[in-house]
């Protein structure tokens, strides 16, 4: 069986969730790997998500928000950019492709936007393969 | 009270810092001997085994506390043991709480651990690269054992059920006499808790800006380590760019390290609500940062996240070891 890679997405209710929206309503195609998980802000997305993602075997993580000066909470792009900044490094510190996790920036008009990063991400991660946790997980199942 | 409470010390993976501690109490040591007995304090102070722990009674000790990460397949064992001996189990310290500062050995493989520790050090002289080994047959006729090494470090409550928490690197005395009194006097909190006052370290820090008058909040444009300056006595560390985690480590300590200019590292364990130190640590950092520059100076000044982040608590981490 073809790999199928699993994406967790955290969108942003005012932007990327509203683009996720528009994607459809525009009938953009996308592969089906990503669950979408409505956050009030992408700043809202804490470190430990993304973590317990990994943790429990998703392939990647997506945080998607507004684009800079366009946060509905004014600020709330700017820490998720610092946050993930850190974090993108601390995952590759703890022994996973840093590309696994993206942030992105897609407004609520930029639903083909939505589906291209979707497109491109799934790609990735085909690339990359199955999460190295999942391997290990599955295993010791065995 | 009428009968003396049974307490015993066990100690496993760490460095006795945490019984130092202990016997740090002097006089008001030997003023809760009136309430306590020890029955058991190994390998460190008494004169005792591990088969004597073994060979107790199920449930003979009321209280054990135990410190040191697990590293070691006998830690497993031991800690099994003494929770089958103790009525009551506190992790005493943040090594058995959280895994220590030997927590982060997860970061790396046993064969890195060993060829740096007893091969590539300048010190070592080990021609013949001999590692120690679980197995040993000396003179072809004595077979030696030693404890065998897990593949990664352990929590105490990854392997027993743990009823208390005590944090700090090493608890801090005063602590421990509260934590004491608490045990003498029959008033500990619920099981499963932590016990602390309850407070973060910026609430018993003298530097705390809501108590001076430079209040108010000020973005870190610029990070800096301890070896780029020195910073001033009486403003708060992170107000002048030296990254400190006292907003998310309990304050049991008295804030003893900001006391000497050195900024807290969370050994005192996370504040009531955190599932995972380093995350935690990370949001909070990161939210004080001013500028993408300040982001590129923290990371050009800390080149390994995890080991900054998670000091005291790569065990008890949602990733818990290196993939």
């Amino acid at each position: 069986m073809s790999f199928n890679p699993n994406i967790v997405g955290f969108a942003c209710q005012w932007c990327t969730y509203a683009g996720a929206d528009l994607a459809g309503n525009l009938r953009c195609k996308y592969p089906p790997t990503v669950k979408l998980i409505k956050v009030p802000c992408s700043g809202r997305v804490k470190p430990e998500y993304v973590l317990q993602a990994l943790a429990q075997g998703a392939d990647g993580v997506l945080v998607g928000g507004c684009h800079f000066g366009d946060c509905h909470y004014k600020d709330g792009n700017y820490k998720t950019k610092n946050r993930m900044d850190l974090l993108t490094k601390l995952i590759a510190d703890m022994g996973f492709d840093p590309r696994r996790l993206r942030l992105e920036w897609i407004s609520g008009a930029e639903g083909q936007k939505f589906a291209k990063v979707i497109t491109e991400f799934t790609e990735e991660l085909i690339a990359l393969g199955p999460n190295p946790l999942k391997k290990e997980e599955e295993l010791i199942n065995e | 009270m009428s009968e003396k409470i049974k307490v015993g010390f066990l100690l496993l993976g760490g460095c006795a810092g945490c019984e130092m501690a202990v016997v740090d109490l002097s006089e008001k040591l030997v003023d809760a001997l009136a309430h306590l007995e020890v029955v058991f304090w190994a390998p460190t102070v008494a004169d005792v085994k591990y088969h004597d722990l073994e060979a107790m009674d199920d449930g003979h000790i009321d209280v054990a506390f135990i410190d040191g990460m697990i590293r070691l397949d006998e830690h497993i064992h031991m800690a099994k043991v003494m929770r089958k001996k103790a009525k009551t189990l506190i992790a005493f310290g943040v090594c058995a709480a959280l895994g220590g500062t030997a927590g982060m050995g997860s970061l790396h493989t046993k064969e890195e651990l060993f060829s740096k520790a007893f091969k590539n050090t300048p010190t070592t002289d080990n021609p013949d690269n001999v590692y120690p080994s679980p197995h040993c047959l000396v003179d072809g006729k004595y077979d030696l054992t030693l404890p065998a090494y897990e593949d990664k470090v352990r929590t105490l409550n990854q392997i027993v059920d743990v009823d208390y928490y005590i944090g700090g690197c090493p608890p801090h005395h005063s602590h421990v006499e509260v934590a004491i009194g608490a045990l003498v006097t029959n008033q500990l909190p619920p099981k499963g808790s932590w016990i602390t006052n309850g407070k973060a370290v910026c609430d018993v820090c003298k530097r705390n800006p809501t108590r001076n008058e430079k209040g108010g909040r000020v973005m870190v444009d610029k990070v800096l380590r301890m070896v780029d300056g020195i910073p001033d006595d009486n403003v708060c560390l992170l107000q002048q760019g030296y990254l400190c985690f006292g907003p998310i480590t309990q304050g049991d300590c008295g804030g003893s390290c900001l006391n000497v200019n050195i900024p807290c590292r969370g050994c005192g364990g996370p504040i009531p609500g955190n599932e995972d130190y380093g995350a935690q640590a990370l949001t909070s950092i990161a939210s004080i940062l001013g500028s993408e520059d300040a982001t590129a100076s923290l990371m050009a000044k800390y080149p390994n996240l995890a080991k900054f982040f998670y000091r005291y608590a790569l065990p008890s981490g949602t990733l818990p070891r290196k993939m």
